[in-house]
């Protein structure tokens, strides 16, 4: 089982997955407090946040690497900014994380997004007159209510990150053990005469990881919707 | 004693609403789009009215000359939603705290979960979730929810709208205990006669956005300027009886202040108090004293006045200190000559009894 990819194969399998998980877990919070404003809330601004939101859908991908290097490479404004403090993103596992949560951010919104739409204010209007302060409303009836959304939006985010390579090796490059995920990886060693072979045994693994990422969310997402319904 | 005066202009549509509601149950009844949702939304804090004031005792809520707004979660006003709001993701038992998690360190009234449970009947439904109810259940644990959650006030908006009459039956004698025994003000909205004159002890008519007519259910119910917007069949008279003894022949025998009456069967003792309602229609007037008639009921009155309407003239009787109504065609009222304080008898043909309703006085 640990010959079926080169070290550098599994190195690369793990980097994804952990710059995967770090770009959902890290952007999830946000990706709800967005979605609940796009959702719910009326203010200025709020079509160009809906815009800012699904930018990286439509841009190129190596426009958005090439904007993430501008921004938060060593010299860019943030990245300038972050070197005093001693953290650097550009070119670490870090940024590729970053690429990652960009690209991905999206498809979250929309996901969480329909959910919070179909949680009838209504309900939420009862628990306020129940006694429950606002961030308590949130907590205890819309929060629970979209947990499915919450998960789709995850699993899809995770499995967008889990894909994503043009921004990544734009903004990170393609560095072995540092920022090669498992497409850079796959580009990689198709670039070499002869690794047809190896390259078909990371799409296997790209694909298995990918078919038991739906798996678990549909099985989670009726073990959830099996609790709201309370069957 | 709730105290709300507010002002609020929508489009093409203004509400303008000065009324108090003493304790007991006062219902705010009038047509569709008079405006009821939006007063009682106003009190709950869902909406913030342009301008007014609204105090429940001496706790103002909102008081616009002020700038002053409580949110909904700091009024202690319980909400009885027509569409009973539960939520779903909850179980009976996890609804009916919900309330009560949030407001139960704080002061106001101390309701605890089993005395609601026993009040309401809701007992076998504690662990189930509320997709697995039927409506009348629904309602009861709505009730029960906003019960918990110790409020001073109690919000029922069009609370049995949506349930056909057998699950309304199901709910009205809840209501009517916790009317009599709760001690809670409540203010009801609904557009149904039939439930102002089993539930009411004050009514708020609303009509267009302004206060028609307001005062206790007696008072109201028999004001011939109600009876175009109750409707011809639904125009009556509410007024309490005792009653004074359980008769041989299946009969109960009620003790009102012009005479007695006789109605089916009540199950209840002597000396309890009963609400009846007696529809104007219902009603015959004759002019002497009556010999040879099958109807039991025949109590003598005084014209006080006559009102045309469009379905013939209303006839406001004064019985001892109590008003009944009576409609009788314009031939009629010609004929006998009915003239304010002339004698005459009431023949009822029917008296409805609201079961249950013990103890009221009914204003």
């Amino acid at each position: 089982m640990a010959d079926w990819l080169t070290p550098e194969g599994w190195q690369a399998v793990r980097l994804s997955l952990r710059v995967s998980l770090w770009a959902v877990a890290a952007s999830l919070p946000l990706g709800i407090l967005v979605a609940y404003a796009l959702a719910r809330w009326r203010f200025p601004g709020h079509g160009v946040l809906n815009g800012l939101v699904h930018l990286p859908l439509v841009l190129p991908p190596v426009v958005t690497g090439y904007l993430l290097l501008v921004i938060f490479g060593r010299r860019g404004v943030v990245g300038q900014w972050l070197d005093q403090f001693g953290i650097v993103i550009a070119f670490r596992w870090t940024g590729a994380a970053l690429a990652a949560a960009i690209m991905a951010f999206p498809l979250m919104v929309r996901a969480i997004r329909l959910a919070v739409e179909a949680v009838d204010p209504r309900l939420e209007q009862a628990a306020s007159t129940l006694g429950a302060a606002r961030p308590w409303v949130f907590l205890t009836v819309t929060l629970p209510l979209i947990l499915p959304g919450i998960l789709a939006g995850a699993i899809l985010a995770f499995a967008k990150a889990m894909g994503e390579f043009g921004a990544t090796i734009t903004f990170v490059s393609n560095i072995p053990g540092q920022t090669q995920t498992l497409p850079s990886a796959i580009y990689a060693v198709l670039q070499v005469p002869g690794g047809e072979a190896a390259a078909a045994r990371l799409v296997a693994t790209a694909i298995a990881i990918a078919i038991a990422a739906l798996f678990l969310s549909e099985w989670l997402s009726r073990a959830i919707a099996r609790r709201i319904r309370g069957g | 004693m709730l105290s709300v005066r507010l002002r609020h202009e929508f489009k093409g549509f203004v509400l303008d609403a000065a009324f108090e509601a003493p304790a007991g149950l006062t219902v705010l009844f009038g047509p569709s789009g008079s405006g009821k949702t939006t007063v009682v939304n106003a009190v709950a804090g869902l909406l913030r009215p342009q301008s007014g004031r609204i105090a429940v005792g001496n706790d103002v809520l909102t008081d616009s000359a002020q700038g002053l707004w409580l949110p909904p979660h700091r009024r202690g006003v319980g909400y009885v939603f027509q569409d009973s709001r539960l939520f779903p993701h909850l179980s009976v038992r996890q609804n009916l705290l919900f309330g009560h998690w949030f407001t139960g360190r704080g002061g106001g009234r101390a309701a605890h979960l089993d005395d609601v449970v026993d009040l309401l009947g809701i007992g076998h439904l504690l662990r189930r979730r509320p997709a697995a109810l039927s409506g009348g259940e629904r309602q009861r644990v709505a009730l029960g929810r906003a019960l918990l959650s110790h409020p001073r006030l109690l919000l029922m908006d069009e609370p049995l709208a949506a349930l056909d009459q057998a699950r309304k039956d199901e709910i009205l004698p809840y209501l009517e205990r916790l009317r009599d025994q709760a001690g809670l003000p409540i203010l009801y909205v609904s557009h149904a006669a039939a439930e102002v004159a089993r539930l009411a002890t004050h009514v708020v008519m609303l009509t267009d956005g302004i206060v028609a007519v307001a005062g206790s259910v007696s008072r109201v119910l028999s004001d011939p300027a109600v009876a175009p917007l109750l409707g011809q069949d639904q125009t009556g008279a509410v007024l309490t009886a005792r009653i004074a003894a359980q008769e041989p022949d299946g009969l109960t025998r009620l003790a009102i202040p012009a005479g007695t009456l006789f109605v089916p069967y009540v199950a209840a003792p002597p000396g309890t108090l009963l609400r009846l309602r007696i529809l104007a229609q219902d009603v015959m007037i004759a002019t002497e004293e009556l010999h040879g008639i099958s109807a039991l009921n025949v109590i003598p009155a005084r014209v006080r006045d006559l009102t045309d309407t469009a379905g013939g003239v209303l006839v406001r009787l004064d019985a001892g200190n109590q008003t009944i109504l009576s409609r009788v065609t314009a031939r009629s009222a010609t004929a006998l000559k009915l003239a304010p304080g002339m004698p005459v008898q009431a023949v009822l043909k029917a008296v409805s009894v609201a079961p249950g309703t013990i103890g009221v006085s009914g204003g």
